[in-house]
């Protein structure tokens, strides 16, 4: 009888603890030679210490590598610094902003912001006094009425560009990409002539959220047209195949495919709208007490409390309008956490 | 000579199948296509092809790549007229009636005539059941007896016993050769008369090749097969009739059609010859 013996699963393509040794030397090396450079030479101040830092650390990585093997590992070796700096650059100012928006807001945080308007609190009024919850009802509604016009009149447009292939489909994708650039003042501006103006409306959330459909379209048709050019021709063409009509195949076989994207499609049309200020300036008039009703009277939504209370400028209302901000980020998060935890459960591409 | 002669060696194949198979019940509906012709834009694909694919019978279309094979089963079931510069000439007669008269109803000529492509391509959002039943949504049939239907159909597909116990997990789970055996499952429950499989095997192993063409086997007792395939065994093991098409860099014409063991044994033109030898193509 003879024993197998089983070897012990490893990972050799893996970095073991010796062989980390020298780059982690040569990273502590690095940071001491920036340091020794920004403290002995004229170069001084943070910005110039991550410059440098930079410099040594391209320098020393592409020394190490090309000792250690060849040219090619030493350019190798920078272009991976290079993409490292630019990922961090990305990430640095999302971070900062984070961490100051967290730092600033948490102090004013309290239930009670949610549970009180600024109907009859004035502005220099400790925090403990009044709340927000006039702007986030606002900024419910205009978000959810907006996204009932343009979620389907985006993706109506977008299956129009990749199932139907009309005439009109050049035509159509070049104002959709026009549309894509309007400035949101504008799409306000023309809610304001046309509705407001011409039609003789007041101000209400349902006007700003008008406006707001008109930035969130082109996105949302864009982003879902993207997604559905990429579900395989196969899959249509079985659908059409077995004797289902057009419509019945795009039902039931290209959106269930391309569901995920089209959620992505609609978080990025709300991402894209949610800290809008512009507009809604225009169109909703602002408000200090809770209006409930959607579609009459001045309402207020978050970006337009933080504009107007860093406008009063009293230091307790600089506090409110950054626990503003700090509300604004968290209620996009659960909207976008929901839509993303509502999607996962079924469906897979 | 010593030399073991291809030709012979293939038509054994096919002589030993048409023996084995006798004179089988004929069943299903004959598709018969006159005089077709087929263009992309200016370019000519087909060149007067006629074929007269007898009901319950495998009927197998070999010819190098490019010679028109794909787009001539497409047009059988009015799929060729999705390419938006496809054109086309000829009569499809299914039951007596050209498919492609105007008035007829389309989906309804696509439900009776299925389809298999090269790539497996079940549903990615249907589970293994939805897949098997999405037939019937697609096209709005109402059938009383969904779970018998949904057996029967996996059943025939040879595919059963191996996701009998998992019928809602998704389809992209399974592997290639189970997808592609799904995917027959699928056009089976809406019970076409007519199953057109372009190169159904191609991407499959050998042991799923085999599966599948059991599956054909047993299929044609009740229905009219099409099938394209670059594999000259597979023509000779699965079909009673064979057509050869060829292009001589122009429009792809069918050279012969016959039984394939007349087609493997004693083809009449030099070039069938030649290829079902594998001296070119």
């Amino acid at each position: 009888m003879s024993t197998v013996t089983i070897p012990r699963p490893s990972k050799p393509w893996g970095v073991n603890f010796k062989q980390a040794i020298p780059d982690v030397v040569a990273a502590f090396a690095t940071l001491l030679i920036t340091y020794a450079i920004v403290a002995y030479t004229p170069l001084k101040g943070k910005l110039a210490f991550v410059i440098v830092l930079f410099l040594v650390a391209v320098i020393a990585s592409a020394a190490i590598s090309g000792i250690r093997r060849d040219r090619k590992a030493a350019l190798n070796s920078i272009s991976t610094v290079m993409i490292y700096v630019a990922g961090m650059f990305v990430i640095f100012p999302l971070g900062s902003i984070l961490y100051e928006i967290i730092r600033r807001g948490i102090g004013g945080l309290s239930l009670g912001m949610f549970s009180t308007d600024m109907a009859v609190t004035a502005s220099d009024a400790p925090l403990s006094e009044g709340g927000l919850i006039h702007a986030v009802v606002g900024t419910f509604y205009i978000v959810i009425i907006a996204s009932l016009i343009s979620v389907p009149i985006g993706i109506l447009t977008a299956l129009y560009l990749t199932e139907i292939k009309g005439k009109a489909a050049g035509t159509i994708r070049f104002f959709v990409q026009a549309m894509s650039g309007i400035p949101s003042i504008v799409a306000g501006l023309f809610i304001y002539a046309v509705w407001m103006i011409a039609l003789g409306n007041q101000y209400s959330a349902a006007a700003g959220a008008m406006a707001l459909a008109i930035l969130m379209i082109p996105t949302v048709a864009r982003t879902s047209e993207e997604v559905l050019k990429l579900i395989p021709s196969d899959l249509r063409e079985a659908g059409l195949a077995m004797g289902g009509t057009q419509w019945r195949t795009v039902a039931m076989i290209v959106i269930p495919a391309a569901q995920s994207g089209l959620i992505t499609a609609v978080i990025l049309g709300v991402a894209r709208v949610a800290g809008e200020t512009a507009p809604l300036l225009l169109t909703m008039g602002g408000a200090d007490a809770l209006n409930l009703n959607p579609f009459a009277g001045n309402s207020s939504a978050i970006p337009f409390y933080v504009w107007k209370n860093f406008l009063l400028g009293t230091e307790t209302a600089i506090d409110r309008a950054w626990s503003g901000v700090l509300v604004l980020m968290i209620i996009v998060l659960f909207f976008f956490s929901l839509t993303r935890f509502l999607s996962g459960r079924k469906g897979r591409f | 000579m010593s030399q073991a002669n291809p030709v012979h060696s293939l038509a054994n194949v096919a002589a030993a199948h048409s023996a084995s198979k006798g004179d089988h019940h004929i069943a299903g509906t004959g598709i018969e296509a006159k005089n077709i012709h087929a263009w992309f834009g200016d370019k000519h694909v087909i060149d007067d092809v006629s074929i007269d694919f007898f009901p319950g019978t495998v009927t197998a279309l070999i010819g190098p790549s490019g010679c028109g094979k794909s787009t001539f089963i497409r047009i059988l079931n009015r799929m060729h007229e999705f390419i938006p510069t496809a054109a086309m000439a000829g009569e499809v007669l299914l039951e007596g009636k050209d498919i492609y008269q105007s008035g007829t109803d389309v989906t309804k000529i696509r439900l009776g005539i299925g389809m298999v492509f090269q790539k497996p391509n079940p549903f990615p959002s249907m589970t293994i059941k939805e897949n098997v039943l999405s037939g019937l949504k697609l096209a709005q049939l109402k059938v009383s007896n969904q779970s018998e239907l949904l057996e029967s159909c996996l059943v025939r597909a040879g595919l059963w016993n191996e996701v009998k116990d998992r019928l809602n997990e998704y389809g992209g789970a399974l592997s290639g050769g189970q997808q592609q055996r799904l995917c027959i499952a699928r056009s089976l429950a809406v019970s076409p008369q007519v199953l057109l499989m372009d190169e159904p095997c191609s991407a499959l192993d050998p042991g799923s090749t085999l599966r599948i063409e059991e599956t054909i086997r047993e299929l044609s007792a009740s229905m009219t097969i099409i099938i394209v395939t670059h594999n000259m065994q597979q023509a000779a093991r699965v079909s009673d009739r064979t057509g050869f098409f060829l292009s001589d860099g122009g429009p792809g014409r069918l050279i012969e059609c016959s039984s394939t063991s007349e087609i493997f044994s004693n083809p009449k033109d030099k070039r069938t010859e030649d290829y079902v030898t594998g001296r070119f193509g």
